[in-house]
């Protein structure tokens, strides 16, 4: 209830302080749209379906190049970790393209998959893949070595021991990397459809500039935070509820 | 002999120094005997125990289990560890069916065995919880069931009630005695209590460091279950402080 409260303040606030910028500043309009301008196109928006219509394909986007991204990354996070030696390998490589931003790619990914849905989902896969990748490794080397015994005490062979050891021990950090690279991977969702998208939130926003209307920019951009935070909170939910299942977190009498 | 172990030695290199942490062990075990390794830290009595467990190769020497040479840890041994190696994220049930999911079992089966070593350590009404819910006593049982649920022949303990609280702690002691008694397992248990040691071992071996080795061995003839304050439990107890004592008489040019 007091989190809804700061919440309710701190938005007050702030747009207090944006519409007392509109009204005492000597901005044109159609540069800086008062607060109630932003509403009325973020109605329009509605009314017209853009909006719903650029959330579905955009979240489309999102699902299929996050969980391609999580999936392999996990896959193959596990095997790296596993085989360090490997590892020591491939990890030049990684480091090497680790701090390329994934818009750097852009060229290249409208060359090779067109425009479409296409291109929007191999950014965010490139912006959710390594760090997932990263923290599933860490992971797997911080792995409880008592369970690697007790594992091979029991006579479990490599498969097994990643799957029923190594995995769900790794995930917690696991599920903290996924967590990350969700942000991450929205922040670049907006880019990728920026150039290689007709449609979708990040197309609002190129829309909305050729028109010239200042209102539905601010409305898209708006709504591009929205659901960011609302997909940040519900990861975070399920991240929390499921440490719980599965009995890292302790209740009652604690360990 | 069933555990065999001759003129063992191991030696780690660490910072380009070689550090003996075990010279000249050598130790004979029969089947089903208690066998308590006592001794200070840094005595070599967990080397020894990994070493026969199969968790670590000695540098030099021989051991053998049943006349096959250890070389990696079997399925027919089981290590209870000091930090007791639950899965946390797996109930006390599934922790329990871990050691079965290698065998060729029915899942009901499984099931059912798992079932009956958590009754035999008194958790029955707790199997579905996780071991993050459990006092460390219950914890200590919960790995003394898996170990027992694979039907083991020799049980490796390495100090396995460190954490617990005194009372909790000689609780545990009566209730592996038992075990211990009912299922006939040959059990290795490290400790550095020598009440401990005087209560659960059909032989004290006494080790002593830099370098480890074994100072002597003390057989323990009290019939069980053992009262820790009767005379004869104390003859033994007083007959071990000086074993430990001698190795200070030793050091006196140390003294001013």
């Amino acid at each position: 209830m007091k989190k809804v409260f700061h919440i309710a303040v701190s938005f007050i606030v702030l747009i207090s302080i944006w519409q007392l910028a509109v009204s005492f500043g000597s901005w044109n309009e159609s540069l800086f749209p008062s607060p109630l301008k932003v509403v009325q196109g973020f109605k329009e928006l509605m009314e017209s379906g853009t909006l719903a219509a650029g959330i579905k394909d955009s979240l489309y986007r999102f699902a299929v190049g996050y969980s391609i991204a999580a999936v392999s990354a996990i896959i193959i996070g596990m095997f790296l970790g596993w085989f360090r030696k490997l590892w020591n390998f491939v990890n030049p490589v990684v480091q090497l393209i680790r701090p390329i931003s994934p818009i750097a790619w852009l060229p290249f990914v409208v060359l090779w998959f067109g425009i479409g849905d296409l291109p929007a989902m191999v950014i965010i896969f490139i912006a959710a893949f390594f760090p997932i990748l990263l923290t599933t490794i860490s992971a797997v080397g911080k792995v409880d070595q008592t369970y690697i015994k007790v594992a091979k005490n029991f006579g479990l062979n490599q498969f097994q021991t990643l799957l029923k050891i190594v995995l769900p021990s790794a995930f917690p950090f696991i599920a903290t990397g996924l967590h990350l690279a969700l942000g991450t991977a929205w922040v670049f969702l907006v880019a990728g459809e920026m150039v290689g998208s007709q449609t979708g939130l990040g197309f609002m926003i190129i829309d909305a500039r050729n028109n010239l209307r200042a209102d539905m920019l601010l409305a898209s951009i708006l709504s591009i935070g929205l659901i960011g935070l609302i997909l940040d909170s519900l990861i975070g939910l399920a991240e929390k509820k499921l440490l719980k299942i599965s009995g890292f977190v302790p209740n009652e009498r604690g360990a | 002999m069933f555990i065999n172990i001759e003129d063992v030695s191991k030696n780690y290199i660490q910072n380009k120094k070689t550090f003996c942490a075990m010279e000249h062990v050598s130790l004979q075990i029969e089947e089903g005997e208690f066998i308590c390794l006592l001794g200070p830290s840094g005595c070599g009595k967990t080397t020894l125990l990994n070493s026969i467990a199969g968790f670590e190769k000695v540098s030099e020497g021989r051991i053998a289990i049943a006349g096959n040479e250890v070389t990696a840890p079997s399925t027919k041994n089981v290590t209870i560890f000091q930090n007791y190696g639950l899965l946390p994220w797996r109930t006390v049930q599934k922790n329990v069916e871990l050691g079965l999911e290698g065998k060729k079992l029915a899942k009901k089966e499984r099931r059912e065995i798992a079932a009956r070593y958590i009754s035999l350590v008194g958790l029955s009404e707790f199997s579905k919880s996780h071991p993050g819910q459990l006092s460390g006593g219950m914890q200590q049982r919960v790995a003394i069931a898996r170990a027992l649920a694979v039907d083991p022949e020799i049980i490796f303990m390495d100090e396995p009630f460190g954490a617990l609280d005194a009372l909790t702690r000689m609780k545990m002691q009566d209730e592996i005695s038992s075990i211990w008694q009912e299922q006939k397992k040959t059990i290795i248990f490290v400790t550095h209590d020598i009440d401990e040691a005087v209560f659960l071992a059909d032989r004290v071996v006494i080790m002593t460091p830099n370098p480890g080795k074994i100072k002597s061995i003390v057989p323990v003839p009290l019939a069980r279950k053992r009262d820790r304050t009767s005379e004869d439990f104390l003859k033994i107890r007083d007959r071990i402080f000086t074993e430990f004592e001698m190795k200070q008489k030793d050091n006196t040019e140390f003294y001013i």
